[in-house]
C-alpha cells in the first residue's frame, strides 16, 4: 500500500484515538465506561488493520473482540453486580511505582520502534503484493498460509477452544446443594469466608 | 516510513496495558488491560506481516485473537466463581492464600 496522503491521515486519526481510547479506559472509574473505551480502541485498530490490507483480520477483530469479548465483560459486570459492591479507591497503593514503570516502558518501546530500520529486499517473505493480488486478495493469501503452513496450529486453536469452553463451563457452575458432598471445601468455606470480608474493606478504605 | 508508526502505535499500546495491570485494582478491568496489550502486540504483528510481504503476522493475529477469547472466557469463568465465595473485585482483598 502506498504511502499516500489519505493513507497517512488515516493512520494518524486511527493511531491517535485508539492511544487516547486506551488512555481513557485506565483513567474511567466506572468499569462499564472502561469496556466501551475497549471497543473504541477495538474498531481503531481494526482500522489500522484495514491500511495494513488485512481486511479479513479487521472483520475477525470487529466480530470476535467487540462482538464476543467486550459482551462477555459488560455481562460479567453485569452479573458481579458492580453498583452493591462498596465504594473503593480504583488505582492500586502502587500507582507511584506503576506510572513510572509504563511510561519507562512507553519510551522505550517508542525509541526501538522509532529505531527500526527500513526492511530490505534480501529478508522480504514470499507474498509480495503482486503474488497476493494474484492469489485474489489479502484473505485467500491468509488462507494459503494457514491452511498448508499452520494447519497443525490451526487444530491447535480449536483443540484451545474446546477445553477454554468446557474449563469457563466448569468453572462457573453452581454447586449444586447435593454435590456439595463432593466439595465439603466449598460448602463450608462460602459463610465463614463472606464475614471476615467486612474488617478487611474497613480497613483498606483508610 | 509507515512501519515505524505502526510499531509506535503497537508499542503505546502495550505500554498502557501494562500501565492498566500495575495500577487499577479492579479485576474485570485488569483482563481488560491484558486485552489492551495483546492489541498492542496484534498491531506490532500485522505490520511486519505487512512490511516484510509474509502473512505469518496475520497468522499469529489470528491465533492470537483465539487465545484472547480463550483467555478472557476462563478469567472472567474464575472470577464469577471467586465472587460466589468472596464477593469482591478488588485485587487487594483476594489474598486468602497469602496465609
Amino acid at each position: 500500500m502506498a504511502d499516500n496522503l489519505e493513507t497517512t491521515v488515516a493512520f494518524w486519526y486511527l493511531a491517535i484515538a485508539a492511544v487516547g481510547a486506551g488512555a481513557l479506559m485506565l483513567v474511567a472509574r466506572n468499569p462499564v465506561h472502561s469496556a466501551i473505551s475497549l471497543v473504541i480502541v477495538i474498531f481503531h485498530v481494526a482500522g489500522l488493520f484495514v491500511i495494513l490490507g488485512a481486511g479479513f483480520l479487521a472483520v475477525a477483530q470487529i466480530a470476535i473482540y467487540a462482538g464476543a469479548i467486550v459482551v462477555l465483560f459488560l455481562f460479567t459486570l453485569m452479573m458481579l453486580d458492580m453498583r452493591r459492591l462498596p465504594e473503593e479507591r480504583v488505582t492500586h497503593r502502587q500507582i507511584w511505582l506503576g506510572i513510572p514503570l509504563g511510561i519507562l516502558l512507553a519510551i522505550e518501546g517508542v525509541v526501538v520502534s522509532v529505531g527500526t530500520p527500513e526492511i530490505s529486499a534480501s529478508i522480504k517473505g514470499a507474498f509480495p503484493p503482486a503474488t497476493v493480488s494474484e492469489l485474489g486478495g489479502s484473505t485467500q493469501a491468509l488462507a494459503v498460509a494457514l491452511f498448508n503452513e499452520f494447519t497443525l496450529p490451526f487444530l491447535g486453536a480449536s483443540v484451545l477452544l474446546t477445553a477454554a469452553t468446557i474449563g469457563a463451563i466448569v468453572l462457573a457452575r453452581r454447586v449444586e446443594s447435593h454435590e456439595q458432598a463432593d466439595f465439603p471445601q466449598a460448602a463450608k468455606a462460602s459463610p465463614p469466608d463472606e464475614a471476615p470480608a467486612e474488617p478487611v474493606l474497613e480497613e483498606s478504605a483508610r | 516510513m509507515m512501519l515505524n508508526g505502526f510499531l509506535v502505535v503497537g508499542a503505546l499500546l502495550f505500554a498502557l496495558g501494562a500501565t492498566g495491570v500495575l495500577i487499577r485494582r479492579n479485576a474485570i478491568v485488569m483482563l481488560m488491560c491484558i486485552e489492551l496489550m495483546l492489541q498492542g502486540a496484534n498491531v506490532t504483528l500485522a505490520a511486519f506481516s505487512r512490511y516484510l510481504d509474509d502473512q505469518a503476522g496475520f497468522v499469529l493475529v489470528v491465533f492470537s485473537l483465539t487465545v484472547a477469547a480463550a483467555e478472557v472466557a476462563i478469567g472472567l469463568a474464575i472470577l464469577v466463581a471467586l465472587s460466589r465465595v468472596n464477593p469482591v473485585v478488588n485485587v487487594d482483598q483476594l489474598d486468602s492464600l497469602s496465609g
